[in-house]
C-alpha cells in the first residue's frame, strides 16, 4: 500500500494546496484584485480567450463528450460570452456603495452598504458542461474582486488541460490559478481555509464539501441537481412541445445536465399522443439510427454508462421501454429512450437519471402532478407545458424548485436577470448576472455618525424619564421624543 | 424524560410543523401579519415579565432591557409588519431577445421549517428578531432558547404559545443534549447565534442534510480612536465608548467593543476621560455598582477571572479589576497594553474588560486589524475623511461604524451579519425576510415564435449572434 501510495502520490498535495492559497492571499493583500480596472481587464481577457479559441474549446468538448459543435457553441461558448458581457456592463454600477435610509433612532446619521470581495475563493466545477460550468462561476468571482482557484473536473480531461493552458496565457496567474486533479487533489484543496467555496456537482460530494467548509466556517454555494420534472398538459401545441422537450432532454448533453428533463408527468389519455409526437420529432432531429447521429453527445464515462444501463436493465423497468433502448458500449452511446409508467419503486424513478432515458409517469388528472412533485425532494427546476392560465398559476404557487419554467426547458438559466440555483436537495445559493457578483461579495454595512446628536437616554444613570424617551426613539415617534424631552 | 422519549416528542413536533407548512397556511400574508401583530401584543402585555426575567438572568436594568431587547423587537416587528406585503411581491426581470416573447420574475417563497438557536446574552431579542424574519417569510419554526438564561427561556416557552400559532411556531427548551437532538433532524434552514466553536458543530450537522445556515458569531470588535483635537468630541467619544462597552450586557455582546487602538500620546487623555465617564455612569464605589449587568454564570465569571489573573495582564490594569463572585459583577476594567499574545488579546473577551493598545501612528491600526480574523463590527472615531476612506476600503468586517458604537444594530436598512470568522448570512429588516426565503426564478414562455437556431437543423453556428444578450438588457 505504502509503495503504491508513493507511486500514485499526487503531485498536488496538502502542502502544495497550502502554498497555493498562501500565494493567492499575498496577491489579494496587495489589493490589486479590488480595482475596477483589474476586474474589467480580466473579464475582457476571458472574452478574448473565448473568442480566440472557439475551435479549441469545441475540440476539447468533442474529445470529452462528443459534444456536437452546435451544442457546444449554444450552451457553452455563447452562454459565457453573454454572461461576461452582461457582467462587464453592470459591474461599475454594482461596485458602487448603495445608500440606504436611516431613521430618527440613529439621527443624525447616514448609511450605506459597501460591496467588498470575500478574499480567496475555490471553484469546483463539473464534467457535463466542463467549460461553461468552470468559467461562469469564475466570471462572478473575478467580477467581485476575489483571487481564486478553479478545480475543473478530471472526468473531462481535455477541457481541464485546455483551461490550465488558456487561463495561464490570458489571465493574471498571480490571482487566478487552475488546479487539475481528482479526489486526492480536491481533498487537499478542501483542507485549506477559503473565503467561499462554489461547488457544482452532486449531493453526495456537496455534503463532503459543506462538511469540509464547516471546519473553517466558510460559506458555500452548492449547485446540485435532482430529478427535474416536466408536467405536460393536453392543452398545448404538441409539435412545439415535443421539439422543446427533445431540445431540453437530449439536446442538453444527451440528458447529462442538471436542468435537463428527468421525467414527464402527463395524463393517461394524453400520453400516447405525446409519445407519438416525440417519436416523430426524434427521427427528424437525430435520424433513423440515433446511435450514429453526430448531433448527440455520448455518455461521459464507462462508469456512468454502467449506471444508466443498470437503471434500464432493472427487471421491472426493461419491459416499459416504448421507444429507443439502443446502446453501444464501445462508443459509450445510448439512444434517446422513452419509458412509460416505470414502477414508482424502481431505481430510475428514484435516482437522478442524468442521461438519455425519459420515463413518462401518467396520472388521471394533471393537477395530481403537483402533489407527486411535492412529495419528493425539491428539484433544481420544474417545468410545465400548458396554455391553461389557472394551471400555470397553481404551478407557480404550489411547486417549489430552484426555478420554474413554463412552456420550455432549461432556458431560464440563460436569463441573467434571474437567479440560478437550487433549494433543499438541489443546493443553496444562486448565481448568474448580478447574482454571480453577489455570491462572491460581502455586503459591508457602514454607518456614519457625527459627534453631535447624542440621546442621553442611551446612557446610564438610568431613569424612568430615559425609558420614556427611549420608547419614543425606538418607536420612531417624533412627537413622543419631544414630549419626553420636555418632560411631559 | 429519557432521550428516546424526547426524540419521539421532537419527532412529533416536527411532524406537526411540517404538516402545518404543507397546509399552506403560513404562506398567506394574512397569517404572517396576524403573527407579527400577536408578537407585538405579546411584547406590550408582558413588558414587566420580560424586565423581570432579564433582571434575574443577567441583572439587566429595565432601561437597558428596553433599549437592547424589547424596543429592538418591537421596532423590528412593526417594520416587518408594514413592509411584508411589499417584500412578498414578485420582482420582475427583463428578458433577453432569444426568449421573446417571455416574462420572468423572482418569487420569494418560504423555505419550510426553520430552526433558530438563541444565545444567552440577549435572550429575548436574539430569539424574537430572527423569529420575526422567519414568520415574515412564511416559515414554520422551532425556537431553541439558551438554557443559560433560564428565566427568559421559560418565559418564551410559556408565553409564545399563548400568542402565536402553536401549530406553526414551537419553543423547545433544553441544553446541549436537546440541541444535539434537534441538529440531527432535517431542517430547511438553521439560524444560529453564538460562538464560532458551536457554529462549526451546527454547520457540520447541517451539511449532512444540505441545510443552509446563517451563522451570527462574534469576534474581537476593535475601535480605532484617532487623536481627536476638539475636547467636546473627545467627551462624546468617551461617552459612546463607555456606553457601548459596558452598557449592553456588561460587554457580553457580539458587537461590543473588544479593544481600543489609539496613539501613545492620546492614551492618557482617553483613560482619564473613560474613568470619569465610568464613574458617572456606573458609580464610584466598586462595591455598589449600578446600571451594570452581571456576568451570566460562574463558568463565564471564572473564564474572565482567569483572563485578568494572568500576572502580565493583571499588571496592565489601569482602572477597576475588582470582582464580586457572589453577585457575579465585574467592575468596568481598563487595561493598558496587555501582552498581545495573552488570552485577553487572542480570544474574544465577551465581558467588561477593555484593553487599550497604543500605536505610534493611528494608521498602523489598519495593519493591526488586518492581521487578525475579520470582526463582526469595526468602529472608528475620526474626523479625518481620508483616514475614513482608508479604513473603509482597506479593512473587512461585518459592519463598520464611524463615530459611534452599537447603533448600527438599530438600522433596519443595514444588513447585520459577519464575514469570515464572524459568521455569514445576514438579517434585520428586509434581510431577515430574505434569509428565510428562497428566491424562486420563474420564466413563462408561449408556444409561438419558435427560433429554429436553438435546434439542430442549423449547422452554421456563426449565425447565432441572436443568442447574445441584447444591448438594452
Amino acid at each position: 500500500m505504502a509503495s503504491e501510495d508513493k507511486k500514485k502520490k499526487p503531485a498536488f498535495d496538502c502542502e502544495a494546496a497550502s502554498s497555493t492559497v498562501k500565494d493567492l492571499r499575498a496577491t489579494f493583500a496587495t489589493e490589486k484584485t479590488r480595482s475596477y480596472e483589474w476586474r474589467a481587464s480580466q473579464l475582457k481577457s476571458l472574452l478574448k480567450l473565448i473568442n480566440d479559441h472557439e475551435s479549441d474549446i469545441i475540440d476539447a468538448l468533442r474529445s470529452d463528450l462528443s459534444k456536437p459543435a452546435h451544442e457546444a457553441f449554444v450552451s457553452e461558448i455563447s452562454m459565457l460570452r453573454s454572461s461576461c458581457e452582461f457582467i462587464l456592463k453592470g459591474l461599475k454600477r454594482w461596485m458602487m456603495p448603495e445608500k440606504v435610509k436611516t431613521t430618527i433612532t440613529t439621527f443624525p446619521s447616514s448609511a450605506e452598504i459597501v460591496p467588498e470581495p470575500l478574499g480567496v475563493v475555490l471553484v469546483i466545477s463539473a464534467w457535463n458542461y466542463p467549460f461553461y460550468l468552470s468559467v461562469d462561476p469564475v466570471i462572478g468571482a473575478i467580477a467581485a474582486g476575489n483571487a481564486l482557484v478553479l478545480k475543473p473536473s478530471e472526468i473531462a480531461p481535455a477541457t481541464s488541460s485546455l483551461l490550465v493552458k488558456l487561463f495561464g496565457e490570458y489571465l493574471d496567474s498571480s490571482a487566478i490559478k487552475v488546479v487539475e486533479g481528482a479526489v486526492p487533489e480536491t481533498s487537499a484543496l478542501l483542507e485549506q481555509k477559503w473565503d467561499k467555496i462554489f461547488y457544482t456537482g452532486n449531493g453526495k460530494v456537496g455534503r463532503i464539501v459543506a462538511a469540509a467548509a464547516a471546519k473553517h466556517l466558510t460559506p458555500v454555494a452548492l449547485e446540485l441537481g435532482g430529478k427535474c420534472p416536466v408536467i405536460v398538459d393536453s392543452d398545448i401545441n404538441l409539435t412545439v412541445t415535443a421539439r422543446r422537450l427533445i431540445g431540453g432532454k437530449w439536446g442538453l448533453n444527451n440528458g447529462q445536465a442538471c436542468v435537463s428533463a428527468d421525467h414527464i408527468i402527463t395524463t393517461k389519455d394524453f400520453a400516447p399522443k405525446l409519445i407519438d409526437a416525440l417519436k416523430l420529432e426524434l427521427e427528424q432531429f437525430f435520424g433513423k439510427d440515433p446511435l450514429i447521429s453526430e448531433d448527440l453527445s455520448r455518455i461521459v464515462s464507462s462508469n456512468h454508462f454502467a449506471h444508466l444501463s443498470k437503471l434500464l436493465d432493472e427487471d421491472k423497468v426493461s419491459g416499459k421501454i416504448v421507444h429507443g433502448g439502443g446502446r453501444n458500449k464501445d462508443d459509450l452511446k445510448i439512444a434517446p429512450t422513452i419509458l412509460l409508467d416505470a414502477p414508482e419503486d424502481s431505481l430510475i424513478m428514484n435516482e437522478e437519471i442524468f442521461g438519455p432515458l425519459l420515463p413518462i409517469v401518467t396520472v388521471d388528472n394533471i393537477e395530481e402532478s403537483f402533489s407527486i412533485i411535492n412529495s419528493k425532494e425539491k428539484p433544481l427546476a420544474a417545468y410545465l407545458f400548458t396554455n391553461n392560465k389557472t394551471l400555470k398559476g397553481k404551478f407557480v404557487k404550489n411547486v417549489s424548485a430552484g426555478g420554474l419554467l413554463i412552456n420550455d426547458i432549461a432556458l431560464h438559466l440563460a436569463n441573467p436577470n434571474l437567479p440560478f440555483g437550487g433549494v433543499g436537495e438541489s443546493g443553496m445559493d444562486a448565481y448568474h448576472g448580478k447574482f454571480s457578483f453577489d455570491t462572491f461579495t460581502h455586503k459591508k454595512a457602514v454607518l456614519y455618525r457625527s459627534f453631535v446628536g447624542d440621546a442621553p437616554a442611551r446612557y446610564p444613570p438610568y431613569t424612568p424619564g430615559k425609558l420614556r424617551l427611549l420608547k419614543a426613539l425606538l418607536g420612531g415617534d417624533i412627537i413622543g421624543v419631544i414630549r419626553a424631552l420636555v418632560g411631559w | 424524560m429519557n432521550s428516546m422519549e424526547r426524540e419521539e416528542r421532537i419527532g412529533r413536533s416536527l411532524g406537526e410543523l411540517r404538516q402545518t407548512f404543507r397546509s399552506g397556511r403560513t404562506r398567506s400574508v394574512g397569517w404572517r401579519k396576524s403573527q407579527l401583530r400577536a408578537l407585538l401584543k405579546m411584547m406590550d402585555e408582558n413588558e414587566d415579565q420580560i424586565f423581570k426575567a432579564l433582571h434575574q438572568d443577567l441583572g439587566k436594568h429595565p432601561v437597558e432591557a428596553y433599549r437592547d431587547e424589547i424596543g429592538v423587537v418591537k421596532k423590528s416587528a412593526s417594520y416587518s409588519l408594514s413592509c411584508v406585503e411589499k417584500w412578498m411581491a414578485p420582482a420582475k426581470g427583463r428578458i433577453p431577445l432569444l426568449f421573446f416573447p417571455a416574462s420572468g420574475e423572482v418569487l420569494p417563497e418560504p423555505l419550510g421549517l426553520a430552526l433558530i438557536f438563541v444565545s444567552w446574552n440577549f435572550p429575548i431579542s436574539l430569539a424574537l428578531d430572527p423569529l420575526i424574519g422567519a414568520i415574515s417569510a412564511g416559515n414554520t419554526v422551532v425556537l431553541k432558547p439558551s438554557e443559560l438564561a433560564p428565566e427568559c427561556s421559560a418565559f418564551l416557552a410559556k408565553t409564545i404559545p399563548l400568542y402565536l400559532d402553536s401549530e406553526a411556531i414551537k419553543v423547545v427548551e433544553g441544553g446541549t443534549d436537546i440541541a444535539e437532538q434537534l441538529l440531527q433532524q432535517k431542517w430547511d434552514k438553521i439560524f444560529f447565534t453564538g460562538s464560532p466553536r458551536v457554529g462549526k458543530i451546527v454547520m457540520s450537522a447541517a451539511a449532512k442534510h444540505l441545510t443552509p445556515v446563517t451563522l451570527e458569531l462574534g469576534g474581537k470588535c476593535p475601535i480605532i480612536l484617532d487623536s481627536l483635537s476638539n475636547p467636546s468630541d473627545i467627551k462624546v467619544a468617551a461617552k459612546r465608548i463607555v456606553g457601548g462597552k459596558w452598557g449592553p450586557c456588561s460587554g457580553q455582546a457580539c458587537i461590543a467593543i473588544d479593544y481600543v487602538l489609539v496613539e501613545h500620546k492620546f492614551a492618557s487623555t482617553l483613560i482619564e476621560l473613560l474613568k470619569k465617564t465610568i464613574n458617572k455612569f456606573y458609580g464610584e464605589n466598586p462595591k455598589a455598582l449600578k446600571n451594570l449587568s452581571k456576568i451570566v454564570n460562574n463558568h463565564q465569571f471564572d473564564r474572565l477571572r482567569n483572563i485578568i489573573e494572568d500576572p502580565a495582564v493583571a499588571a496592565s490594569i489601569v482602572h477597576g479589576g475588582s470582582l464580586d463572585e457572589k453577585s457575579l459583577i465585574i467592575e468596568p476594567t481598563i487595561l493598558l497594553n496587555p501582552p498581545l499574545e495573552s488570552a485577553i488579546m487572542t480570544e474574544e473577551i465577551f465581558g467588561p474588560l477593555l484593553p487599550i493598545i497604543t500605536l505610534t501612528n493611528i494608521e498602523e491600526s489598519i495593519e493591526f486589524i488586518n492581521s487578525r480574523p475579520k470582526p463582526l463590527a469595526l468602529y472608528a472615531f475620526t474626523k479625518n475623511e481620508a483616514f475614513k476612506k482608508k479604513i473603509l476600503t482597506e479593512t473587512s468586517s461585518g459592519s463598520l461604524t464611524f463615530n459611534d458604537c452599537m447603533v448600527q444594530y438599530l438600522c433596519d436598512a443595514l444588513p447585520f451579519g459577519g464575514v469570515g470568522q464572524s459568521g455569514f448570512g445576514r438579517y434585520h429588516g428586509k434581510y431577515s425576510f430574505d434569509t428565510f426565503s428562497h428566491e424562486k426564478a420563474v420564466l413563462r414562455r408561449s408556444f409561438f415564435l419558435e427560433l429554429e437556431p436553438r435546434h439542430f437543423v442549423v449547422r452554421n453556428y456563426n449565425s447565432l449572434s441572436i443568442l447574445d444578450t441584447p444591448r438594452n438588457a
